[in-house]
């Protein structure tokens, strides 16, 4: 280890550290409190007194039926959403490693959905696939299939999921893309040349070696699916028809902005904030142990 | 278990960069051939040519007497070793020997049989459980080797397997792959940039430069006699001396005015423009105060227990382009600054083209 760097002043790097430390705070840790905080409130209908009423909200919200069935939602949501993406982007990219010619522009072109805001990205779905005006949607009707998301909950549900992935196979590629050139091209000859095909080169070789990349995408996606799909669904479903893509971050919008049930809202949110820190937990233990490979 | 034969095969990159310029080699069956050359001489271009993992731009590549030049890797029934192993990292060593055995469909019991044998050979029985990062470099290198017997392929291929050892490991596999290529009777093409690994396993040795095979003969025979300047000073540690000079009808004249008197050695047309190349293990010194062919001013001492090295430059020149080591005993002392008178031996003279840089 390099011997430590002593610095005289005592006050410098604590100056130097307030502006994070500011936004942390302001940004995290203010709003944290506060949802913890109300969610042992209950408000009456028109704010006047608020009592505490301990851990109510949370038993109430737990046994709500229909916060039971957005954890439902949430889940298929976000496994459809982190299996289509992860699985299209590592298709995608191993097509785009055996390209020789144009490497670099066709991996441009495939980052660039990245840089799309979640709610535009939500917006060209929903232009796409509108039953009134979409391309696609015309496309779909002609061929005889009746194709309406506003009212058909499943086709919300696989427009939304469909959305999502999009927007997170760019993200994905990037990862496989490097994983892939991280894999020793003598690898690949060597089991070219102990007689494995394509596929089963893909299946014994790199698949394996991709192996930390997709875990790792994995609790990534999952954790995207989970909680920045807001401003997708938001502009896409509204979390409709009916509840059908009300996942659990669009219902603590929905009960504590739209219907300003703060204390249910709260209590939601602070559940929400116990599964990030459950899953982040889970990937540091996990992923840590898997990486190092070969 | 088969020859070897490239017919007037070259390698051209995007119609352009000729990497092989048409090399020709017959490897007899059982044999053990060795390319050696600079980086970028196109040596292992060749070998990936014969491995199936290079298209073959033209010439043929016949193994056991087949036109292999459509083949796959896979269908040339041939086994590599790499630089770097290429082992497969997520399998144990039983399975990364498997591996091939199984894709070939071969029967359980029999890549059993197959696996345990060649590690037994290789001593590494104790390990098949493990992972490549839990060995050694030399184990990861017999791993390596396990994996090209257990297929019992026509040829095993080598590039550069031992430049990622340390160096006394290097010499330790030199001799376990000569030996146990030797017992096999694998028919083997060998790449390598060390001279040495060249030297002691070549049954046939090719000196490869630019692209081309610029000689192709047993170790001693080109070390004896070098067909080209480029050959003479790759072949041979340290280097080759060699000289610009004139011939006379004496002997030689150097570019600094020495005169090297050689008797014997028959001698080119006078006023010819050579290079003489003589080996510093040729120069001796002389100790019963006979005439020296040559006085050796020295400007460095190299002193390696067994042998000592002498730089210098002749004794009435300053012209750096006539620099010279000789290789003495290592019980001569030698300071920098001394004159040595030395001997040359006619016979281990070569002469060379200064034009061409072949040999006259």
């Amino acid at each position: 280890m390099s011997p430590r760097v002593v610095f005289p002043n005592k006050i410098l790097p604590y100056l130097l550290l307030a502006p994070q430390l500011a936004i942390t705070l302001v940004f995290f840790y203010w709003p944290a409190s506060q949802a913890l905080y109300q969610s042992v409130l209950r408000e009456d209908a028109f704010g006047l007194k608020t009592t505490f009423v301990g851990l109510a909200n949370f038993k109430k919200v737990l046994s709500q039926p229909s916060y039971i069935a957005s954890v439902q939602t949430t889940v298929i949501f976000s496994v459809a959403t982190a299996f289509i993406a992860i699985v299209l982007a590592l298709l995608l990219a191993v097509m785009a490693d055996k390209i020789i010619k144009g490497r670099g522009f066709y991996r441009t072109l495939m980052i660039w959905p990245y840089a799309v805001a979640p709610a535009i990205a939500g917006l060209l779905w929903l232009f796409m696939f509108n039953p009134t005006m979409g391309t696609f949607a015309y496309m779909l009707r002609a061929a005889g299939y009746p194709w309406d998301p506003l009212l058909n909950g499943p086709q919300a549900m696989s427009l939304v999921i469909a959305a999502a992935a999009w927007k997170q196979i760019s993200y994905n590629f990037l990862f496989f893309v490097a994983g892939l050139q991280a894999i020793p091209k003598t690898l690949i000859e060597a089991a070219a040349i102990d007689g494995a095909g394509e596929t089963k080169r893909f299946w014994t070789i790199i698949f394996p070696l991709l192996a930390p990349t997709t875990f790792f995408l994995l609790v990534i996606n999952t954790t995207y699916a989970f909680f920045d799909t807001f401003g997708i669904i938001h502009a896409v479903t509204g979390g409709g028809p009916g509840k059908w893509t009300e996942t659990l971050v669009y219902k603590v919008y929905n009960d504590g902005f739209v219907n300003l049930n703060f204390g249910d809202s709260a209590a939601q949110s602070v559940i929400l904030m116990v599964i990030v820190i459950a899953l982040t937990a889970f990937q540091f233990r996990y992923v840590e142990k898997k990486v190092h490979y070969g | 278990m088969a020859t070897v034969d490239l017919k007037d095969v070259r390698k051209v990159y995007g119609g352009r960069v000729e990497a092989v310029k048409g090399v020709s080699i017959s490897i007899p069956d059982g044999a053990m051939c060795v390319l050696v050359g600079p980086s970028g001489c196109g040596k292992s271009t060749l070998l990936r040519m014969i491995a199936g993992l290079e298209e073959i731009t033209s010439g043929t590549v016949e193994i056991g007497g087949e036109v292999v030049n459509d083949r796959g890797p896979a269908e040339r029934d041939i086994a590599m070793v790499f630089q770097n192993y290429a082992l497969y990292p997520h399998m144990k060593v039983y399975d990364n020997m498997a591996y091939g055995l199984r894709n070939r469909g071969m029967a359980k019991d029999e890549i059993d049989k197959r696996v345990r044998e060649a590690a037994a050979t290789l001593g590494l029985a104790d390990f098949l459980e493990r992972r490549p990062r839990e060995l050694s470099g030399g184990q990861r290198q017999r791993v390596a080797m396990g994996r090209a017997i257990v297929r019992s392929p026509k040829a095993f291929l080598f590039d550069e397997p031992l430049s990622n050892l340390d160096a006394k490991l290097r010499g330790q596999m030199r001799i376990e792959i000569k030996n146990l290529q030797k017992t096999l009777g694998v028919t083997s093409v060998y790449v390598t940039h060390d001279q040495v690994e060249a030297m002691t396993l070549a049954d046939t040795l090719v000196v490869m430069n630019q692209g081309l095979a610029e000689q192709i003969d047993t170790p001693m025979a080109i070390y004896e006699r070098p067909a080209s300047v480029f050959v003479a000073g790759f072949i041979g540690s340290p280097a080759m001396n060699l000289l610009a000079a004139k011939s006379s009808q004496s002997g030689h004249i150097l570019a600094d005015g020495t005169e090297i008197a050689i008797s014997g050695a028959t001698l080119p047309d006078s006023g010819r423009e050579v290079l003489l190349g003589i080996r510093p293990e040729h120069l001796t010194l002389i100790e019963n105060g006979a005439a020296p062919d040559l006085q050796l001013k020295v400007t460095a001492v190299e002193t390696l227990g067994a042998d000592t090295l002498a730089h210098g430059h002749p004794a009435n020149g300053e012209s750096r382009s006539s620099e010279l080591v000789a290789r003495l005993p290592g019980s001569v002392r030698v300071r920098d600054g001394d004159l040595l008178p030395l001997s040359i031996d006619p016979s281990m003279v070569h002469i060379f083209d200064a034009a061409s840089g072949r040999r006259i």
